[in-house]
């Protein structure tokens, strides 16, 4: 189970907490203008990297909030948290697909 | 090496001593006219089929680990075809049909036993959905039919079929045909097959990257044995697809997460067929061994650790105590963990890509195992000719873009 740290609560255990999947996935802002190839890659494409990968979270067993975290999907090791609307932290290493 | 009944007797009298070996450990040539990527049963079985079925005999399977080693060698080995849409009950029908004579057909008995997946439901709505089922499954020729309690009784004397319990069994759905087989012997009897065929497996080699012709098209791939050309690839990667797919530069509607399975000590028979509930996500038979094989489900995040929470599979054990309470002083052996890649829709992708000469066999997420005969078979169809076979033709990944999408997200017993 993952030691997940909120950045409203602090440190609590992983079944307090839903993983909303890949972060930083904007919706788009003219919708009326997206072809098909757009709408799937909005809706159904997804990085799933083997390194770091950020996603959602939301703290349902606490402050209901929701977050991003930046994970690495090898280790599992949760490796920063931080607020819906701040910016993805820069992380020391990165392997997106190179092993 | 054929085996038969005499030449068990023969090795008998030598002290079993001189059986060959399986399959040969050869060098990767420097081309072939195709390169299956995964030597798991699924790309094992295409690189078969794409012998005995379309006549081609110089093929590779590149294989990063050993033969079998990924979800084929840690899945919970059920199989049925039971599907609500009829895209899905064909597929997986016309893959049950070549579970039954697979043993012959490969010389090698990979032990399927039709001892009937018995669903169960465990309230109104689970009773609506499970009959609906049935009779879709009628409709297209599978058999499944409704269990009372009775009949239940009768079927699997275990189950714990009290009304007071916090969800009792109400009812259930049974599929006579579906059962269990041995996995690794899957794996080694279509390695063996294909390599009698002249296939090379060519194990610890991973692919690093594709190399493209002038037109975009596929000319061959990069390893870590170095380069092969090569002018069609199949990739049957399993939980690593979205990595494989990125180094030729396509992006997949896939998330890989981690699922996990246990067995217990191994005791005399007592649980006759596999017992599946999708309310309360449990999922249990017993082994040839005598092992009860139990399969939890997923964890919530993606991940590539071949690891997963405790509490998902205690969550599990919570639900098989209850229906089985016999088992509640069984201690569990081993568990472990697979990475199954998942679809939107539940439902695999055995297609062409945007690439020119690259197919992909992926998407099968927590069920790929009972497919493995059909999706081999359907698959190399599809890399010879270039066009898919008429069971996987509605499973293309351009389904996502179309928006024909095969919603099965209620077939598996895994909450995902």
């Amino acid at each position: 189970m993952l030691l997940i740290n909120c950045p409203h609560c602090g440190p609590r255990a992983e079944i307090e907490f839903r993983c909303g999947g890949e972060a930083h996935i904007a919706r788009p802002a003219d919708p009326s203008t997206l072809d098909d190839s757009a709408w799937a890659e909005f809706l159904f494409y997804r990085t799933s990297p083997r390194g770091e990968h950020a996603e959602r979270w939301m703290h349902a067993h606490g402050c209901q909030r929701w977050f991003n975290a930046v994970r690495d999907t090898v280790s599992d090791r949760v490796i920063a948290t931080y607020k819906t609307g701040e910016p993805r932290p820069t992380t020391v290493t990165s392997d997106m697909g190179a092993r | 090496m054929k085996f038969s009944f005499t030449s068990l007797i023969r090795n008998a009298f030598s002290g079993h001593q001189d059986w060959g070996r399986q399959w040969r450990a050869p060098d990767p040539k420097p081309a072939y006219d195709v390169i299956i990527v995964g030597a798991g049963g699924h790309g094992l079985a295409t690189a078969f089929y794409l012998a005995s079925e379309h006549g081609l005999t110089n093929i590779a399977v590149i294989e990063k680990g050993w033969l079998g080693g990924g979800n084929t060698g840690r899945n919970t080995t059920i199989i049925r075809s039971n599907y609500l849409y009829d895209e899905s009950a064909a597929l997986y029908e016309h893959a049950l049909k070549l579970w039954e004579g697979l043993s012959q057909a490969l010389n090698y008995n990979v032990m399927y036993s039709a001892r009937g997946v018995l669903m169960l439901a465990h309230n109104h709505h689970d009773v609506i959905s499970f009959k609906r089922h049935i009779y879709a499954n009628r409709l297209n020729g599978v058999d499944n039919e409704w269990m009372n309690l009775e009949q239940i009784k009768a079927f699997c004397p275990p189950l714990n079929l009290s009304q007071s319990i916090r969800y009792p069994i109400v009812g259930g759905a049974l599929q006579r045909r579906g059962g269990v087989a041995r996995h690794d012997a899957v794996a080694w009897g279509y390695a063996r097959a294909a390599d009698a065929l002249g296939v090379d497996i060519i194990q610890n080699c991973e692919v690093t990257g594709f190399s493209r012709d002038a037109r975009g098209a596929i000319a061959g791939i990069e390893t870590t044995r170095g380069p092969i050309a090569t002018k069609k690839v199949g990739v049957v990667a399993a939980g690593h697809t979205s990595v494989v797919m990125a180094r030729a530069g396509l992006r997949m509607p896939l998330e890989s997460f981690p699922l996990q399975a246990l067995v217990s000590e191994p005791v005399k028979p007592i649980f006759p067929c596999v017992v599946m509930s999708n309310t309360i996500h449990a999922y249990i038979s017993q082994s040839d061994k005598g092992e009860l094989v139990i399969g939890a489900g997923t964890d919530q995040y993606v991940s590539y650790s071949q690891q997963g929470g405790l509490h998902v599979t205690t969550h599990t054990l919570d639900a098989i105590c209850e229906l089985v309470p016999e088992f509640r002083r069984m201690r569990m052996l081993r568990n472990w963990g697979g990475i199954v890649d998942v679809t939107p829709d539940r439902s695999p992708i055995l297609s062409k890509t945007p690439i020119e000469g690259l197919y992909v066999n992926c998407g099968w997420g927590t069920g790929g195992f009972k497919a493995t005969p059909g999706s081999g078979h359907a698959f190399a169809h599809t890399i010879a000719r270039d066009e898919p076979h008429r069971v996987n033709a509605p499973f293309t990944l351009d389904r996502f873009r179309s928006g024909r999408l095969i919603d099965e997200a209620a077939a598996a017993a895994v909450a995902h």
